[in-house]
């Protein structure tokens, strides 16, 4: 792997390749030094257009885990305010000898562009473009499902056969489309729920089905329930008439969480809006994998920072 | 190309049963004592150690701490020559290594690089008493000062010649090799 820019494409063996290097990384967690020397002397930036907690914190964790050296430049306070164009960003950073660069942007195909366009040689990790891909994302979901149904004998196995419903704005959801493509890779199948104005309007080419109503999913007994945060950043006009209308059809309420078998995961991206797309007591549940997958989200990223980071550099394409 | 068996199977097995006794002897006994293998074929070599130490001494058996697996991938120093390698799981007994004398098994010490790993590696897993090396095979070539504790069998080599352990559990069949 030269870059991580999208899940599409990535075969099972990879992706079962990528996960099981994520378990090994998850047990440096548990030991008495957290800390592997692996990346010494590597240095990786983080580039952040975008607002972020959790997917920035969650990178520099795995970086200074793997001993890389980090800097984390944020459009506020950096001199993309000053209108500096991303070519510029991008050669600056080449000429301060960054190994890896971690981008999120709000335009879909930033990632793409950095790893293309010959600016910068190093490698491109996406953390987030636009409504395009989260590929890191839909790796820690992938972990946090294989790891809740195998446990400690998760090394080696896919997710076949496993039903999954992502619930919520799939039309701006980057995590939606990445977790689509990882997950029909590793042999789950995908239903999508939203409200008509929130689905894409030609999914023909999406290995999904699809559906408007979330109770009629809920009938068919889902094994995994993953509810998208409603962005209304990206909401330039009005897709539902107000959030309580939309809470009452497509939240995951208490009545809702009712139904639902007791081993059937509910999972969030984050941030979540409590009380909108997920009632309080659906996310503090023990079905809620929450907060599993934000730890799991740390591991990923040391593996594939290690994926990326060591062995020879492969040639660009 | 020719290729030389150097040791067949009832020879690593003697070669095994030798190193275990010396294990016994140098640590007197068995007590607190951890076998950890370096994957791949260090797993194997330190788990039929183990089984051989039980045999040799049943109360062994319960003192004997646990076999495990160390895994030194991450703290290679040649990560950046080669295609990425995908690491193994570390497995250490729950009561981990703190005081314990640790017997590192690998099947064929030859630059003592993979050793320097596995001691680094060992460093952040906790603190032992002692560390120990016993491999199969010792060719020589060291590029570090790194010696082995307990040796299977020294097999004078060039650095030309390539050295096959192959065991029955991974392998199929049992031998060393020599391939010149």
């Amino acid at each position: 792997m030269r870059h991580l820019l999208s899940t599409k494409g990535i075969d099972r063996a990879t992706a079962v390749g990528i996960l099981d290097v994520a378990e090994d990384m998850a047990d440096v967690a548990t030991r008495e030094v957290k800390k592997l020397p692996t990346l010494r002397g590597k240095t990786v930036i983080n580039l952040f257009f975008e607002d972020s907690t959790r997917t920035r914190t969650s990178f520099e964790l795995a970086a200074k885990r793997l001993s890389a050296d980090l800097v984390t430049f944020s459009a506020k306070g950096s001199s993309v305010s000053k209108g500096e164009s991303l070519k510029d960003t991008a050669q600056t950073l080449a000429a301060m000898g960054a190994d890896a660069v971690v981008i999120r942007h709000s335009a879909s195909g930033a990632a793409h562009v950095l790893a293309q366009s010959g600016w910068i040689d190093a490698a491109i990790l996406n953390a987030g473009d636009g409504t395009h891909e989260h590929p890191t994302q839909a790796l820690l979901d992938a972990y946090t499902m294989r790891k809740r149904l195998h446990g400690v004998a998760s090394r080696g196995r896919d997710l076949d056969g496993l039903r999954v419903t992502i619930v919520g704005d799939i039309l701006h959801s980057r995590v939606a489309r990445s977790n689509v493509w990882l997950l029909e890779a590793l042999g789950a199948s995908v239903t999508l729920v939203a409200p008509a104005t929130l689905l894409p309007s030609d999914l023909s080419t999406w290995p999904v089905t699809y559906g408007y109503s979330f109770d009629a999913a809920l009938d068919q007994s889902p094994d995994v329930v993953m509810m998208l945060r409603i962005q209304a950043e990206r909401m330039s006009a009005a897709f539902f008439p107000n959030a309580r209308e939309y809470a009452r059809e497509w939240g995951l309420d208490d009545e809702r969480l009712d139904r639902l078998r007791a081993d059937t995961m509910v999972m969030h991206p984050g941030p979540m809006n409590r009380g909108l797309e997920i009632s309080a007591r659906a996310a503090d549940s023990p079905r809620s994998t929450v907060l599993e997958q934000v730890a799991n989200g740390v591991s990923i990223r040391m593996a594939v920072l290690y994926l990326l980071l060591s062995g020879e550099r492969e040639a660009d394409q | 190309m020719t290729v030389r068996t150097v040791l067949q199977s009832a020879d690593i097995t003697r070669a095994l049963t030798r190193i275990s006794h010396e294990i016994l002897e140098s640590n007197r006994g068995g007590s607190d004592l951890v076998l950890l293998g370096i994957p791949t074929r260090g797993v194997i070599l330190a788990q039929r150690l183990g089984r051989i130490l039980e045999s040799i001494d049943p109360a062994v058996g319960e003192s004997l701490a646990s076999v495990g697996s160390l895994d030194v991938t991450m703290y290679r120093d040649d990560l950046g020559a080669q295609p990425t390698r995908a690491p193994s799981p570390t497995q250490l007994p729950a009561s981990g290594i703190d005081g314990k004398t640790v017997v590192l098994v690998d099947d064929v010490l030859y630059s003592g690089r993979t050793i320097r790993a596995a001691l680094d590696a060992l460093g952040d897993h906790g603190r032992p008493r002692a560390v120990r090396l016993a491999v199969l095979v010792d060719r020589g070539h060291r590029e570090l000062p790194i010696r082995a504790d307990f040796v299977g069998k020294n097999l004078p080599t060039s650095a030309e010649e390539r050295i096959n352990v192959r065991l029955r559990e991974i392998d199929g069949i049992e031998e060393v090799s020599i391939e010149s």
